[in-house]
């Protein structure tokens, strides 16, 4: 319990002495976070909802496999990754293990599937309500798979939230590709595991109640940009 | 759908040169594939920036067990390598993965257990009788169990015990399968026995009633060794950096630096280097 206090007593001093290092390894987060669902939508959202559009042979079978994926381990990604990145791994020339580059792509394994996932979901139920429409103006499959994307935007921020979430709390991951670098990989996650693993469980849990306020900080922005958005649509 | 994709894109230029700034800030780098026992300690956090200020060149530290240390190093993803487990370090050698071996420091391994200490082990002389004495008792007993430096050491003590732990796995003998912080975190949680090098021990935080019951026996000697990481197997190996670190840690500077850093007022790390008889 004592911790527990101490933990806040000191989160908020923590926040208060706006900590140099600390800001760095937020900033850090974002970054490599927001990277990795940056590429994780640009590949997810429209392949969610092409699932949600095209009809093909095994159709099912990756919306099931996209579905269980969402569900992937971090440490198997992780280790995945590695050994992709590793010297002695077939992309290892490129030399990208251990640098913030490693956790984006390791980040964005892991985002990809959610984002896949749900806006397939929230884009089918769109599509069934368009089709006949679309069909009767003669659109092409690509150009409604961009309408259903474009109408179910503000639902969609849902789905890049969700990924964005996965990414900032993942720990496993980062910790096997990034190495857990002072100054240089080292991001939220990893650093409250590392300063669990120092006995410093005030300061871990205080480093965790920042994150979980800077995860609602994002999320407010996203709903309230959502929220502006239809509006405007009225 | 196309200020989408604008808004994407610019996010992701925005954060990939955010996140990579720092990497080009230091264009001179090392890896060093290391244990937590000595990141968790302190100690590089405290001597690194020296070497650096001296050669202008950064030193990655990616601290993981002894074991995962020397896959790294063999798969050709550090530059340099300094580990805890002498009979490992000279394996990874022979084995061509590195050009030669040197005592860098040396500190040893406290066995810490419930203040209370029901299996009447403090002040035994060895750290085998002691570990017999918790086997014979059936005492909590919490093993790192990954392959680490320290668990390396904690097994040939236990052989030396003549006790078999492997019989009470599950269930007075818990192989936590972690690094240091993270077992003595285990051990406090459940007031077990634990062995543990003494950097991570003073440098820990949450001991609970946990003390530290044996100590001085020559079987609990920790000696640390540095190797660079053979180029002629891996060439992109920046053995002249390398090597350079290497010169510096055994040589007078940094071994004054070894000896001046210190922990909670203790010096942690006795140096021991012989730069002229590396092995």
């Amino acid at each position: 319990m004592s911790d527990m206090g101490q933990a806040f007593v000191l989160a908020l001093q923590l926040i208060a002495a706006l900590d140099a290092e600390l800001l760095e390894i937020i900033a850090r987060s974002f970054a490599v976070s927001l990277a990795a669902v940056a590429i994780a939508a640009a590949i997810g959202l429209p392949a969610g909802a092409a699932l949600a559009v095209y009809r093909f042979p095994g159709r099912r079978a990756v919306i099931v496999l996209v579905n269980a994926l969402m569900g992937l381990p971090p440490v198997f990604v992780g280790l995945l990754i590695y050994l992709f990145l590793s010297r002695a791994g077939p992309l290892g020339f490129l030399g990208l293990l251990f640098t913030p580059t490693a956790m984006i792509i390791a980040q964005a394994v892991l985002v990809t599937p959610i984002i896949v996932a749900i806006c397939h979901r929230l884009t089918r139920d769109l599509y069934e309500e368009y089709r006949d429409q679309l069909c009767s103006f003669g659109a092409r499959p690509y150009q409604a798979v961009r309408t259903v994307l474009w109408d179910a935007r503000v639902s969609l921020v849902t789905a890049v939230m969700a990924g964005f979430g996965r990414a900032t709390a993942e720990v496993g991951a980062v910790l096997i590709v990034g190495g857990n670098i002072a100054g240089l990989t080292r991001v939220m996650t990893t650093t409250i595991a590392l300063e669990t693993s120092k006995g410093n469980l005030a300061l871990a849990l205080a480093l965790g109640l920042i994150l979980v306020l800077t995860a609602i900080g994002v999320n407010a922005v996203a709903m309230s940009l959502g929220g502006v958005s239809a509006y405007r649509r009225g | 759908m196309v200020r989408w994709l604008t808004v994407l894109v610019w996010g992701l230029v925005w954060a990939l040169a955010g996140a990579e700034a720092p990497a080009q800030a230091q264009d001179r780098f090392i890896t060093l594939a290391s244990t937590t026992s000595t990141d968790n300690s302190g100690l590089f956090a405290d001597i690194l920036p020296r070497f650096q200020a001296q050669s202008g060149i950064a030193v990655r530290v990616v601290a993981v067990g002894t074991g995962q240390a020397i896959r790294l190093a063999e798969r050709g993803d550090a530059d340099v390598l300094l580990v805890h487990h002498k009979p490992s370090e000279e394996k990874f050698v022979a084995g061509g993965f590195g050009i030669r071996r040197y005592d860098v420091m040396y500190n040893d391994f406290v066995i810490a257990g419930p203040a209370g200490d029901p299996a009447g082990i403090k002040g035994v002389v060895r750290a085998r009788d002691a570990f017999a004495g918790i086997a014979r008792g059936r005492h909590l007993f919490v093993s790192r169990g990954d392959n680490s430096g320290t668990h390396k050491a904690e097994q040939s003590i236990w052989r030396a015990s003549g006790a078999n732990p492997a019989a009470g796995r599950g269930k007075w003998f818990r192989e936590v399968g972690a690094g240091m912080g993270a077992a003595l975190n285990t051990a406090s949680g459940m007031n077990a026995y634990i062995l543990t090098d003494r950097g991570t021990w003073t440098g820990f935080s949450n001991k609970g009633s946990l003390a530290v019951l044996v100590e001085g026996d020559p079987a609990l000697f920790n000696q640390y060794g540095v190797i660079v990481v053979n180029p002629a197997r891996h060439p992109h190996v920046k053995a002249d950096e390398a090597n350079l670190f290497v010169a510096w840690l055994t040589g007078a500077a940094g071994q004054a630096a070894i000896a001046a850093f210190r922990k909670r007022g203790r010096q942690l790390f006795t140096p021991n280097a012989n730069p002229s008889t590396g092995n």
